[in-house]
């Protein structure tokens, strides 16, 4: 499987179908009308402008991890730490916003909360990062144990280390200034929902990041490295550098994802805060891969199934939603691949007949 | 009594020794699989699933041994859908992995919702009930699964170096397109190697379930993800990987009884065994012999 192979429509289309097969049968199983549900998902979600609105914001921190994840990727590289990296960049965001003085003007605190996330993010990937470039070990295992560790080690600065509130597992409030608008103040209609401003950084920033792929020496090394390391290393490219540095930057992305949780909603980082969306951001990737838009979707499309979840949830349990995305990716997964075989036999029967 | 004495007393024995039955399990598991080339990072998920699966045939059906029946079956399946994604589909192994995880830890919570109406964990059940009235001692190294998971672990050593099977199982993973040009049928040597890695693994996750009575919500708490790591220290070879699983466990237990008997923080002692884990990985990275040349290269 080629993990920079830019995505097929027909794959992404399979996927949902198969997708859509088992939120029937499951439902089902459970006991409940698919088509009822169906109804729920889709009246919770896209049905008004509310849901809508939350929709977007449980996209927000999804497309962040996802580019980031994606970025990662394009190295060969799993980066399965983004959940880690965003508790830790959360927390960075939480304590630098509520220690600024209050008056601090936006231009100034929002850049620096966000700094903080992004620098606290890219600290705990540089621990695999280094793990991987020095001693060779595998980032899947190395991340997923930094995942565990920043659970603790959140709760432990929260805690013992004085950053919370007394008696609670939250920080204070982040100043006025480094707080994102919420969406409602531009858009009336998205009235009550918590989308905020988080999603066009967001998108600003998928944008900028797949574009680096093609305009940047990093992007464009980077990806060459994902295909084939050992003739970039022929090619005098600092291999291992390079793969460390992916790792980091995809972990000040993931960092920056605290700006949809902490900075864009609630104001302050709690314990939990963000939880989710580092898994989530893989499947992002997953199905985006490379592309803009198809990161995008796939943050909409994995928002609207949270969402989903959360209108159902009083009939069907909600983790009905985290089965599907499974399924899902699988699903994609499996047939773009079916699909890239499909088409290479094409090509060569093709060339044989051109020869004959 | 201080944390000294627990620590040299049978108690602490005996938690070490119930903690690496799942720990060992998984990373037999993880053995088998990658040693016939394909990486499984869907142990955590397998785990999980198994044990829920062991809990609910076992509270249905009032029998430990159909419980356990139904734990190893379940794994076995687990394993066998990641075999048919990545050796057959060519899907790639890490993504079908998170995929599995993520379907097992949504799935098994849904199932809990669907089954008990809760949504964290399971009736109680009676597990396995054995040498009543024996010390404790006798109890803990008399354990069935124990046991079992010890004779697994002798029987895959000896099967991945003196048999057949265990031979084609290991060129399947040093070189698929060799063993396939040879006449070795890799895509179904695989798939069997999975499954079968499913099956021991799910005996872990039978093990975890029935130590606790019950199912909770996520109770396989990294211990696949640990596991994994005890194969790669192991350098994928059974007795080593079991061994590591008792250095990891031994960790566990004794960050729990520091739990009880220090005042460091709760969260200090928790993360003790994922540092050590990446400590380890440190430790052996110069070490030769690295993985199964083959891991995840599919035949030509």
């Amino acid at each position: 499987m080629k993990l920079t192979s830019s995505r097929s429509l027909p794959a992404a289309v399979a996927g949902l179908a198969v997708g859509w097969l088992a939120f029937c049968v499951l439902v089902w199983l459970y006991g409940a009308s698919p088509r009822a549900m169906a109804g729920l998902v889709l009246e919770g979600t896209w049905g008004t402008s509310y849901g809508a609105g939350q929709v977007l914001f449980k996209a927000t921190p999804l497309l962040f991890t996802g580019i980031a994840v994606d970025l990662a990727l394009r190295a060969g590289l799993f980066n399965i730490g983004a959940e880690g990296q965003l508790a830790v960049g959360s927390l960075a965001a939480g304590v630098i916003g509520a220690h600024l003085p209050s008056g601090t003007p936006a231009l100034v605190a929002l850049p620096l909360a966000l700094a903080g996330a992004m620098a606290a993010g890219a600290l705990w990937a540089l621990v695999p990062a280094l793990l991987k470039g020095r001693f060779g070990a595998h980032e899947v295992i190395s991340t997923i144990m930094m995942n565990r560790i920043a659970d603790s080690a959140v709760g432990l600065a929260l805690g013992a280390g004085g950053l919370a509130l007394t008696g609670t597992v939250r920080t204070a409030d982040v100043v006025p200034g480094a707080r994102v608008a919420r969406l409602d103040t531009w858009l009336p209609s998205l009235k009550g929902s918590a989308a905020s401003f988080a999603l066009l950084f967001g998108i600003a920033g998928t944008f900028l990041v797949t574009e680096s792929y093609r305009r940047t020496r990093f992007g464009r090394e980077i990806g060459l490295i994902g295909q084939n390391a050992r003739a970039m290393a022929a090619e005098k490219v600092p291999v291992r550098a390079r793969l460390e540095q992916a790792l980091v930057v995809s972990g000040a992305i993931a960092g920056a994802a605290s700006l949809g949780t902490v900075l864009g909603y609630k104001g302050y980082f709690e314990e939990g805060l963000g939880a989710g969306a580092g898994f989530g951001g893989l499947a992002v990737a997953i199905l985006g891969r490379g592309s803009a838009v198809g990161l995008v979707f796939a943050a909409l499309l994995f928002g609207t199934l949270q969402q989903g979840g959360l209108a159902v949830n009083a009939f069907v349990p909600k983790e009905l939603m985290d089965v599907l995305t499974g399924v899902v990716v699988c699903a994609v997964a499996l047939a773009d691949e079916a699909i890239g075989r499909h088409s290479a036999m094409a090509r060569r029967t093709a060339a044989e007949t051109v020869v004959s | 009594m201080s944390a000294l004495d627990v620590i040299l007393s049978g108690t602490m024995l005996a938690q070490t020794a119930r903690m690496t039955i799942p720990y060992g399990c998984a990373a037999l598991g993880g053995v088998l699989s990658e040693r016939s080339g394909v990486v499984n990072i869907a142990l955590e998920g397998t785990l999980l699933a198994s044990a829920l699966a062991a809990v609910a045939a076992s509270h249905a059906s009032g029998s430990a041994l159909v419980g356990i029946a139904a734990g190893v079956t379940c794994g076995a399946a687990v394993g066998l859908v990641h075999a048919l994604l990545v050796v057959r589909g060519r899907v790639d192994a890490i993504v079908s992995g998170i995929a599995l995880n993520l379907v097992a830890a949504g799935g098994t919570r849904f199932l809990l919702r669907a089954l008990y109406g809760s949504s964290s964990n399971s009736p109680r059940i009676q597990g396995l009930r054995f040498g009543e009235g024996w010390g404790l001692l006798a109890r803990t190294l008399l354990d069935p699964f124990l046991l079992t998971t010890l004779a697994v672990v002798g029987a895959s050593a000896w099967m991945l170096a003196r048999t057949r099977f265990g031979l084609r199982l290991r060129a399947c993973g040093e070189d698929p397109s060799a063993a396939q040009a040879v006449g070795v049928h890799v895509v179904g040597m695989r798939t069997a190697a999975v499954a079968l890695g499913g099956a021991v693994t799910g005996l872990g996750g039978t093990a975890l379930a029935y130590d606790l009575h019950q199912f909770q919500a996520g109770m396989s708490g990294g211990r696949g993800f640990i596991a994994l790591a005890a194969v790669i220290v192991s350098g994928w070879r059974p007795w080593p990987a079991a061994a590591a699983c008792l250095a990891f466990a031994a960790l566990d237990a004794l960050q729990i009884v520091l739990q009880n008997q220090t005042k460091l923080p709760s969260q200090v002692l928790a993360m003790l065994p994922f540092v050590a884990t990446l400590v380890a990985l440190v430790l052996v990275s110069k070490r030769r012999g690295g993985p199964p040349a083959g891991l995840g290269k599919h035949p030509a």
